[in-house]
């Protein structure tokens, strides 16, 4: 990254080093580089450990009639095997709904499912062993995608709808009415850190669980439930995750359960790593989804009314899939105000995995929708699709209330989205398109501009709360824990900037430590992009507390006003004197001044009332606009990404290094997801695309080749954040709609006017030979 | 055959590591990680795919005075295979003070890492591309990374990284330890890479190496006859080049593999030899050496080779493993088809070890899935690719989901000579399409002594349905296989009767060089 790319910042930290809004690297970059960060494989294994593998489902849905497990008892190496039946608790890793069986209770429903786990003295033994289980299966009916399952009466949880006004006798009253069917495939993780946990016994029965987690609370929780005792009796903990992007927000409990229940039953420690082929067999992705739509406009392209039926892949539970289909729901607006709106989310049950959160959380799936919508309409009117998506835009001051009745009062749309096209000159740039088109055969190029309104909040009201823990030791240097996980998103970087301003001392003197549920309680997970808002806000409180009292030792021994008591650059001013921190400290020590203190917060303004969809389930609104270029080869529907031109907003940035990071990589991954990640099932309900090898995520050279990447100034968050910074770690992900639609406007040059080509997500070559081959035959008939 | 010895021996942070008959398939990964607590290098995906295992070996090169430096995926590395190298891992470049290495702090300094999981394997993939090139372009660049994956970065911050390392070097002293200096070519070779070179000579070993544990064994021979002799006293044995497909069958299959021989070693295997005719490449050969012998004769294959696997795969894989290996979907097969290469296949032919040879027609070496023509004791010596005729065309087109480091959907490859606009010569091999790669020989015949034109290459591309029936799969349907087939034959048409750019990746991208 390029330094002259960060817009320049000051807070009131000019004088320490690493303070908010300073571009410091992440705090564990040297450890990074060097091989030196663990990560939960890499801690010193204890004594005795055994090594674990599972033995997994090989139907889609099943009665088992037999399982034989001898063989594998009496493999080489084997301590013990457990099933279902060896479970003292209650058989459930769900995070909300107890509908997700750790071990296979005597049926399963999904290829992949966890049956029985092994323990050996190796990896390598465990695994082998595993393969050796003779299973007999009495085969049920499987259902394996949404619209089977909508046939079918099959749901993980019920049916919702939004309604406003009336939208049916909205759109037949429109001047012109359009409707389609999209597809839009799903898309794994792919961290890079397999799921991992490591279960250690303690006395008494007690469980020290590490695990890569991004909500070691309710894996706490999930455990103790399973080995049948109470969260005091289960202490979790995560130094860092090898990414996670949802992957790791109710999956891992799943893990550490199998490891807790083995380790329960030998009494020895136990670790469970997963096989990447297993962990992308056995863990959840993105739902995908099947998404109708029926939309009326006017003239100019102005949506009068608009109905939306969203069918999403649950997989075999419910997991997290409530609040992701909610999100969805919330987001099918995207930027733009709907008119008279009816949205149906069906959560569809099939007999494939269960599946799971992942960076942006149903919201880009919503995004997706709307976004087809509004190019369907430019294409039908002839108009450029900027236009039509100007033309919806929320208003300001009117038009601004959204389908669940939060009122935008944060817009700046106009602004974003009219500074990326000044500067990519998205309108010179689109003219130069049609005329290589026209004369290029082969080859056509497309570009489009497309806006991110992105909620910030979870939408459970009762989950925006976060803790902290500030210590201050002796020596001035600090201890800070908060309720968040580090997942590479640099949160324990940003926190830790937080404390160093507060107190006003330099960034090295504080130690980040490992998420641990028993310094922090009952913490949410790391999630929908809240970690700085909340933790950050959570650590400030904590430095706040003791600062105050501090002051009032400060008063007391010095016999100052307290507005007389400063803290500034590593030291403290005193009246007229200035005392080093740390001396500072040991004066404040001696007259016996308590230097640890919990911080906690939580979200103001927000209520929601899920009854009925409607109140204010978000804080505030992350923007930002991208344009995006792309070149096609009509003989094989292979692109290429030309340009991108990205503008995001972060608020004040706490750290532009960071944030730079996560719009870059939000964006890369989200192309992934439009483009080369095609998830694949045979017929049998087996995924096919499990490993590196068959599921292709980005590498370098599919970036743009001219990517340009700014954060928009000046940044501000009109709401009382953390330092008005804003959340970023989901909302540019979905920037990349814009090369879906670059490709499809790239395909719209071979079909005849108005042609709306049927293109579905990801657009692979293969999705984008077949709606080229659509629009030919269509052209060839017309 | 020469006496055996049984000890691995190799070089790790200037320590000779000698070890005892290990375990034939204990991968590298497993070594560094179990056995030795380093736990720098990551395990990702266990097939080679990642690149968070990477590390690097140094060998001495050709010239036999310097060193030369390549990235491998530790993890389907067997460890015997170390014997006689260097192992250099992400610990090795951290100096005893702290010091961070150039490739190292400049992705501190261009915050290259976030989750920090897959960042050791970049390094290592860095600072092969530090010690091999001295000014890398960006698709060098990107070829150098092809083979690691970064899920949350985005890749541009270590791209620039890549690009700044080299400015970092500029403060490092003269007289610095081997590994902190970046590549100089033509530069001398200074005393820390002299006692390297040294170290390395000092281990060598010049008999086979012979490995056994527990009734399994990892047989490297020297020499050719010892290779086809031990193929004849171990019939069941598997022959192990790279190990890149192999190594899955023990990470992934679980397999226990009884006896492994190793061509690695074979120093017979290893040659590139050009005659006035023919362009012999050995067996053992890696890709990497491989590639350039072929670029320099037939300069379009360069994008389909650097878009062959990465370069941790291209170091360790060799072009015989991959022809052997006669998977359908095989990148180097239908390349080498449409050359008309053919294959040296050897076996020993009497009781005083007289070797026999053959040579074969690679078009009549793959007989169905998986099953070739090779027959019980021989063995792949080398292959031998004709050199081009006076204005004969070729061309290879891979079309996959992903640009680099992918496997094909449909890899086509063309041959031709035409006679005025009339073909003399024509050749179309595809791999994707079949149960082996495969000449269409339907299509040859439409086009064979008609005039080189679109009606006749229409033609040919509806023939090609007679050639194939292609399968459904992950990867792409039979109808997208089937277009795309016919398509990249109208491409070879377009691409030899007009000078536009036909390959979309090649669109704003500089060459590799």
């Amino acid at each position: 990254m390029d330094a002259s790319r960060l817009p320049e910042r000051s807070l009131e930290s000019d004088a320490i080093a690493g303070g908010a809004g300073e571009a410091v690297p992440h705090d564990s970059a040297h450890l990074h580089v060097s091989g030196g960060a663990f990560y939960t494989d890499d801690l010193p294994e204890p004594r005795e450990l055994l090594h674990l593998a599972v033995g997994m489902s090989q139907r889609a849905h099943a009665r088992i009639t037999s399982l034989d497990l001898s063989a594998v008892r009496a493999a080489d190496g084997v301590i013990d095997v457990i099933t279902a039946a060896d479970i003292p608790g209650v058989n459930n890793c769900g995070p909300v709904i107890a509908d997700d069986p750790i071990l296979a209770p005597g049926f399963v429903q999904y290829v992949g499912q966890a049956v029985f786990a092994v323990a050996a003295e190796t990896v390598t033994a465990a695994r082998k062993a595993a393969k050796l289980a003779r299973i007999e299966y009495e085969e049920l009916d499987a259902i394996l995608d949404p619209l089977t399952a909508i046939d079918a009466d099959s749901f993980v949880l019920p049916t919702e709808t939004i309604r406003r006004g009336d939208s049916r006798k909205a759109i037949d009253a429109a001047a012109h009415r359009l409707s389609g069917r999209l597809h839009l495939g799903g898309q794994d993780q792919f961290y890079l850190e397999g799921q991992i946990a490591m279960a250690l016994p303690r006395e008494d029965g007690d469980l020290f669980i590490c695990s890569s987690t991004q909500h070691p609370g309710e894996v706490q929780h999930l455990v103790a439930n399973a080995i049948g005792r109470l969260n005091k009796d289960v202490v979790v903990e995560c130094r860092r995750m090898g990414g996670a992007f949802g992957g790791k927000e109710s999956q891992p409990a799943l893990i550490a359960c199998i490891a807790a229940l083995m380790a329960h039953k030998t009494g020895r420690p136990c670790k469970l790593r997963l096989d990447r082929d297993v962990d992308m067999i056995m863990t959840g992705k993105r739902h995908d989804f099947v998404i109708d739509y029926e939309v009326g406009f006017d003239d100019t392209g102005r949506l009068e009314g608009i109905e939306f039926m969203f069918a999403s892949r649950c997989g075999m539970s419910a997991d997290l899939s409530g609040a992701i289909n909610d999100r969805t729901m919330f987001h099918c607006d995207n930027a733009y105000y709907l008119g008279d709106t009816t949205i149906v989310s069906h959560r569809c049950k099939t007999h494939t995995v269960s599946n799971t959160a992942f960076r942006g959380f149903g919201g880009p799936q919503g995004m997706f929708g709307i976004e087809y919508v509004m190019d369907d309409i430019a294409r039908y009117l002839g108009r450029d699709p900027l236009d039509i998506r100007q033309r919806n835009f929320y208003g300001i001051g009117e038009r601004n209330i959204t389908h669940y009745s939060q009122t935008i009062d944060d817009n700046i749309l106009e602004e974003i989205v009219g500074q990326v096209a000044t500067t990519s000159d998205y309108a010179g740039r689109t003219a130069d398109i049609r005329q290589f088109n026209a004369s290029s055969p082969v080859f056509k190029r497309g570009i489009a501009l497309t806006p991110v309104k992105f909620g910030i909040s979870f939408t459970a009201t009762h989950l925006n709360q976060a803790g902290a823990l500030l210590h201050i030791y002796t020596d001035g240097t600090v201890h800070i824990n908060h309720g968040g996980t580090e997942m590479g998103q640099g949160l324990f970087t940003k926190v830790a900037q937080v404390v160093a301003e507060e107190l006003q001392i330099d960034l090295e003197r504080i130690k980040i430590t490992a998420s641990d549920t028993s310094k922090v309680p009952n913490a949410s997970a790391t999630a929908a992009s809240s970690g700085s808002d909340l933790n950050g806000k959570a650590a400030q409180a904590a430095a706040r507390k003791i600062k105050k009292r501090l002051v009032r030792f400060a008063v007391e021994r010095f016999g100052v006003e307290p507005d007389e008591v400063s803290f500034r650059n590593n030291s403290v001013r005193v009246g007229k004197e200035t005392l080093d921190f740390v001396e500072f400290i040991q004066l404040a020590w001696f007259a016996r001044t308590s230097l640890s203190a919990t911080g906690f917060y939580r979200t103001p303004k927000i209520h929601y009332d899920r009854s009925t969809f409607s109140g204010r389930p978000f804080f505030y609104y992350a923007y930002g606009a991208a344009v995006s270029e792309v070149i096609i080869d009509t003989l094989t529907g292979e692109h290429r990404l030309l340009r991108v031109d990205i503008l995001h907003d972060c608020g004040k940035s706490l750290n532009p290094a960071i944030d730079m990071g996560q719009i870059e990589g939000g964006f890369v991954q989200g192309a992934g997801w439009l483009t080369t990640e095609e998830l694949w099932w045979n017929d049998r309900g087996e995924l096919k695309t499990h490993a590196p090898s068959t599921y292709k995520i980005p590498t370098s050279s599919d970036l743009p080749v001219d990517f340009r990447v700014a954060m928009f100034e000046p940044g501000q968050n009109q709401e009382k954040t953390i330092y008005r910074s804003k959340a970023v770690g989901e909302p540019p992900l979905m920037l990349s709609l814009s090369v879906f639609h670059a490709i499809r406007d790239a395909i719209a040059s071979v079909g005849g006017a108005g042609c709306r080509p049927p293109l579905t997500a990801p657009a692979t070559p293969e999705a984008v030979l077949a709606a080229i081959e659509t629009l030919r035959d269509e052209e060839a008939a017309a | 055959m020469n006496a055996a010895t049984g000890t691995v021996r190799f070089i790790l942070d200037g320590e000779v590591i000698a070890i005892d008959n290990p375990d034939p398939t204990r991968t590298v990964l497993q070594y560094l990680r179990e056995d030795l607590r380093r736990i720098g290098t990551k395990e990702g995906c266990a097939e080679g795919d990642c690149g968070a295992c990477t590390v690097a070996l140094a060998e001495i090169d050709r010239s036999g005075e310097r060193l030369q430096v390549r990235a491998v995926n530790s993890c389907i590395q067997f460890l015997a295979t170390l014997d006689g190298k260097e192992l250099i891992t992400v610990e090795s470049l951290r100096s005893s003070n702290g010091t961070l290495h150039p490739v190292q702090q400049a992705l501190v300094d261009c915050h290259g890492s976030q989750c920090g999981f897959c960042t050791p394997g970049f390094v290592m993939s860095m600072f092969a591309l530090y010690k091999n090139n001295a000014e890398p372009s960006r698709r060098a660049i990107d070829d150098a990374l092809a083979g690691n994956l970064c899920r949350c970065t985005g890749y541009s911050p270590i791209v620039k990284a890549a690009t700044d390392m080299y400015s970092l070097a500029t403060q490092l002293e003269e007289e610095s330890s081997w590994l902190l200096a970046p590549s100089t070519p033509g530069g001398t070779c200074g005393s820390d890479e002299q006692a390297r070179c040294h170290r390395l000579a000092s281990i060598r070993h010049h008999e086979s190496l012979e490995v056994a544990t527990r009734g399994r064994r990892f047989i490297a021979p020297r020499t050719l006859v010892d290779l086809v002799k031990c193929r004849c006293d171990y019939p069941q044995a598997t022959l192990l080049a790279g190990g890149t497909d192999v190594g899955l069958w023990v990470t992934k299959e679980l397999r226990e593999l009884e006896t492994l021989i190793y061509t690695g070693a074979v120093e017979d295997l290893r040659q590139i030899t050009s005659s006035k005719t023919h362009l012999e490449i050995g067996a053992a050969v890696p890709l990497t050496d491989a590639m350039p012998a072929i670029v320099a004769h037939w300069p379009d294959l360069e994008e389909l080779l650097l878009r062959f696997a990465s370069p941790p795969i291209r170091n360790a894989g060799t072009l015989g493993g991959n022809v052997a290996n006669g998977s359908p979907i095989g990148d180097s097969m239908p390349a080498l088809l449409a050359l008309d290469a053919s294959l040296v296949l050897t076996k020993i032919w009497d009781s005083d070890l007289k070797l026999s040879k053959r040579s074969l027609s690679l078009n009549e070496f793959y007989i169905d899935y998986r099953e070739t023509a090779r027959e019980p004791g021989e063995v792949l010596e080398c292959i031998r690719i004709p050199l081009p005729a006076a204005g004969a065309q070729l061309r290879s087109f891979k079309v996959s989901k992903r640009f680099d480091q992918d496997i094909s959907a449909v890899c086509g490859a063309y041959y031709l000579e035409l006679d005025g606009n009339r073909v003399a010569v024509v050749r179309l091999a595809y791999g994707g399409m079949a149960a082996i790669p495969k000449r269409a020989e339907a299509s040859e015949q439409a086009l064979i002594g008609r005039e080189w034109t679109i009606d006749n290459v229409t033609r040919a591309m509806s023939a090609l349905d007679q050639d194939f029936e292609p399968v459904s799969d992950m990867r792409a349907s039979a109808h997208y296989r089937r277009t795309v087939a016919r398509n990249l034959l109208k491409r070879f048409y377009l691409e030899t009767t007009s000078t536009d750019n036909t390959r979309v990746y090649g669109y704003g991208r500089q060459s590799v060089a």
